[in-house]
């Protein structure tokens, strides 16, 4: 038995992602080998080769892998195949564009964002909108799988795996890169953040989003969210949207401020260790799954609280 | 230049899904079922593109029951041209979909196929990018903003970290995220003229695709629900809690 993992890398830092795959990967079992996909990014297969338990840390690099082209990271991954029986990527929009294009590709069910590994062929995935639970088994050759990052620990340091120049693999074909606009924040990144402070429909307008909630993140170290209004309305950016189709996100401590509540957002975060509700609707159903509601106007009870924190 | 649209028909995302007490699905048994409203964006995109004088021929498509006919009315009425339903009562895994619709398309012939990212029941989000893959041909998937000029279609992504915007020459696969358009309602009228337009069923069998089931489902359970919680009444109150019971400030 082998699995191998893709690695979840930007501008060569490692992501976390990678590690909490590699957990899923040794409840699995077998031998563990990693593949770091991009440009410039042997730091990456550096901090890759010392996680616990990784046999061997492969690098694929090239532009087309750089922009994380679905075609380009397919075609690197699939003539690895012959080597594996799994395959595993972290759930991120990255890991979801090509993943189940090596499915198509291996003629195999893709088996997305599973939450538990219940044995080597039997998962566990949310669906409706993580209203419920599907256990599949697969009994196919090879299993290609997205791990939801927030479902499993980060795997340990301590490793000290050697790294294995792959090449490139044969690009990306006709689909070319043309731009990009990445936000560069110093805040930490949503899907792993240990706080996230998230803000709704309620704020009315992007300036008030950036008044309210994100002096409340700073204060506490934490990470920005929201919901799809507060998205769809130009509030803020769309890679902060927490829901089933935005990012699921697992905190210690999630802060939904002026949020309904609907079944599409607590989809996204409704596995947080803690929540806290700010809502003035004292029926919202957010409340039915906050461990702390505060039933008041925000406009007054975010200064407070920031004032409580001192 | 013609542009095809898979649709799918899922309960409604109003309605929420309780799982059988046998625990082998979900009970969609005199639910509210309705277009997977990334589906609804998908055909509002081919339909724009109709009216920009971009396509000619806007063709929708639905794996599904009889019931889709519903489905496929409701793209109709949004503006689609002719419909086609491959009739069939089984599930079918994103695999089986995404096959079936390369045998569609090899019949069809569109120029591009725009579709949903996920559908909100089975959320695979893998159909789309399957069927690139089984194709050849280029995928643009979460797409929240696409143009089409000459033999080219230029689309912007909803990535990890913010907006990609990535070029393909046609044919080529999109997928569409929340942010591409905002679906129209049909109005009456339209939905009446939707009755006369084509709609052609064809039985699955007909396209000779192995769409047999891969993986079992061993079970569909209610996921755990969390404890209920606590108001407090002032903020004060709450970072005294947070501090000292639960214990995450
Ligand atoms: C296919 C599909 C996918 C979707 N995916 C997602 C997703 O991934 N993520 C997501 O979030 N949504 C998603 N949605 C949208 C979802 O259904 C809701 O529409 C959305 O979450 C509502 O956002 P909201 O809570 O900010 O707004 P609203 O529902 O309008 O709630 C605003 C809340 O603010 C409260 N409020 C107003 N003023 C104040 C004040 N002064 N002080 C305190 N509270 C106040 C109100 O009482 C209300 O509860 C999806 C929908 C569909 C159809
Ligand atoms: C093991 C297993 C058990 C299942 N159990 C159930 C069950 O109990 N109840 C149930 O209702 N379903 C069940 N299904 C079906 C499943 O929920 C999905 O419908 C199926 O896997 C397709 O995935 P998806 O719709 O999430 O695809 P996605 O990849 O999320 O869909 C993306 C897009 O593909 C297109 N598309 C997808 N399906 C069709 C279609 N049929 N026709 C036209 N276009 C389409 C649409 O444009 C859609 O927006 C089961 C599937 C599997 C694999």
């Amino acid at each position: 038995m082998a699995v191998l993992v893709i690695a979840d890398q930007t501008g060569g830092a490692l992501s976390d992602n990678t590690h909490k795959t590699v957990s899923a990967a040794k409840a699995i079992g077998g031998d563990i080998d990693i593949l770091v996909t991009g440009k410039d990014c042997k730091s990456a297969a550096e901090a890759a080769a010392k996680i616990e338990g990784v046999r061997k840390v492969l690098l694929a690099q090239s532009d087309d892998l750089g922009h994380g082209l679905a075609e380009a990271v397919e075609a690197a991954v699939v003539p690895l195949m012959g080597g594996y029986d799994a395959v595993l990527t972290p759930a991120t929009s990255q890991g979801k564009n090509f993943s189940p294009r090596i499915a198509a590709k291996l003629d195999v069910s893709h088996i997305s964002d599973i939450v538990e590994v219940v044995d080597a062929s039997t998962f566990v995935r949310p669906i409706y909108a993580g209203n419920a639970l599907e256990t599949v088994q697969s009994s196919e050759a090879k299993k290609v799988i997205t791990v939801r990052p927030t479902a499993f620990k980060a795997a340990g340091e301590g490793g000290s795996a050697a790294i294995e120049d792959i090449g490139a693999g044969d690009g990306a074909g006709a689909t070319k890169f043309v731009t990009e606009e990445i936000v560069k924040s110093e805040r930490p990144e949503l899907t792993g953040a240990k706080i996230v402070v998230s803000g709704g429909r309620a704020m009315g307008s992007a300036e008030e989003f950036q008044k309210v909630i994100e002096p409340l993140a700073d204060r506490l170290g934490a990470a920005v969210g929201a919901s799809r209004a507060a998205v769809d309305a130009g509030y803020a950016p769309n890679d902060y949207q927490v829901g089933q189709t935005g990012k699921v996100v697992a905190p210690e401590l999630y802060i939904a401020i002026g949020i309904s509540g609907a079944i599409q957002h607590l989809a996204g975060m409704k596995d947080s260790k803690i929540i806290v509700a700010i809502n003035k609707d004292g029926d919202a159903p957010i409340f039915q799954v906050a461990d702390y509601g505060l039933v008041a106007d925000y406009k007054a009870a975010v200064p407070e609280l920031m004032s409580a924190l001192g | 230049m013609k542009v095809l649209v898979p649709v799918k028909r899922v309960i409604d995302y109003n309605v929420k899904p309780r799982v059988k007490s046998d625990e082998t699905g979900v009970d969609l048994a005199n639910v509210k079922m309705s277009m997977n409203p990334f589906c609804e964006i998908a055909v509002e995109e081919a339909v724009r593109l109709k009216e920009k004088g971009v396509v000619t021929e806007v063709v929708a498509v639905s794996i599904g029951p009889a019931q889709a006919q519903e489905t496929l009315r409701t793209a109709l009425a949004m503006g689609a041209d002719r419909a086609i339903l491959v009739q069939t009562d089984a599930d079918l895994e994103p695999l089986a979909v995404a096959k079936v619709l390369k045998a569609v398309i090899d019949e069809e012939s569109p120029n591009l196929v725009v579709m949903g990212k996920q559908a909100i029941d089975g959320d695979n989000n893998a159909t789309g990018q399957m069927l690139s893959a089984l194709l050849g041909w280029p995928q643009a998937s979460f797409a929240s903003k696409l143009e089409v000029s000459g033999d080219k279609a230029t689309v912007t992504r909803e990535v990890d970290g913010g907006l990609q915007t990535i070029e393909a020459p046609l044919p080529v696969i999109i997928t569409a995220d929340l942010r591409l358009n905002e679906p129209r309602y049909a109005s009456l009228p339209n939905i009446m003229k939707a009755k006369k337009k084509p709609l052609d069923t064809k039985d699955i069998a007909s396209y000779g695709v192995d769409t047999a089931p891969r993986l079992k489902v061993v079970k569909v359970a209610e996921p755990p629900k969390r404890g209920g919680g606590i108001k407090v009444e002032t903020a004060a109150d709450l970072v005294a809690k947070l501090k000292n019971e639960a214990g995450v400030l």
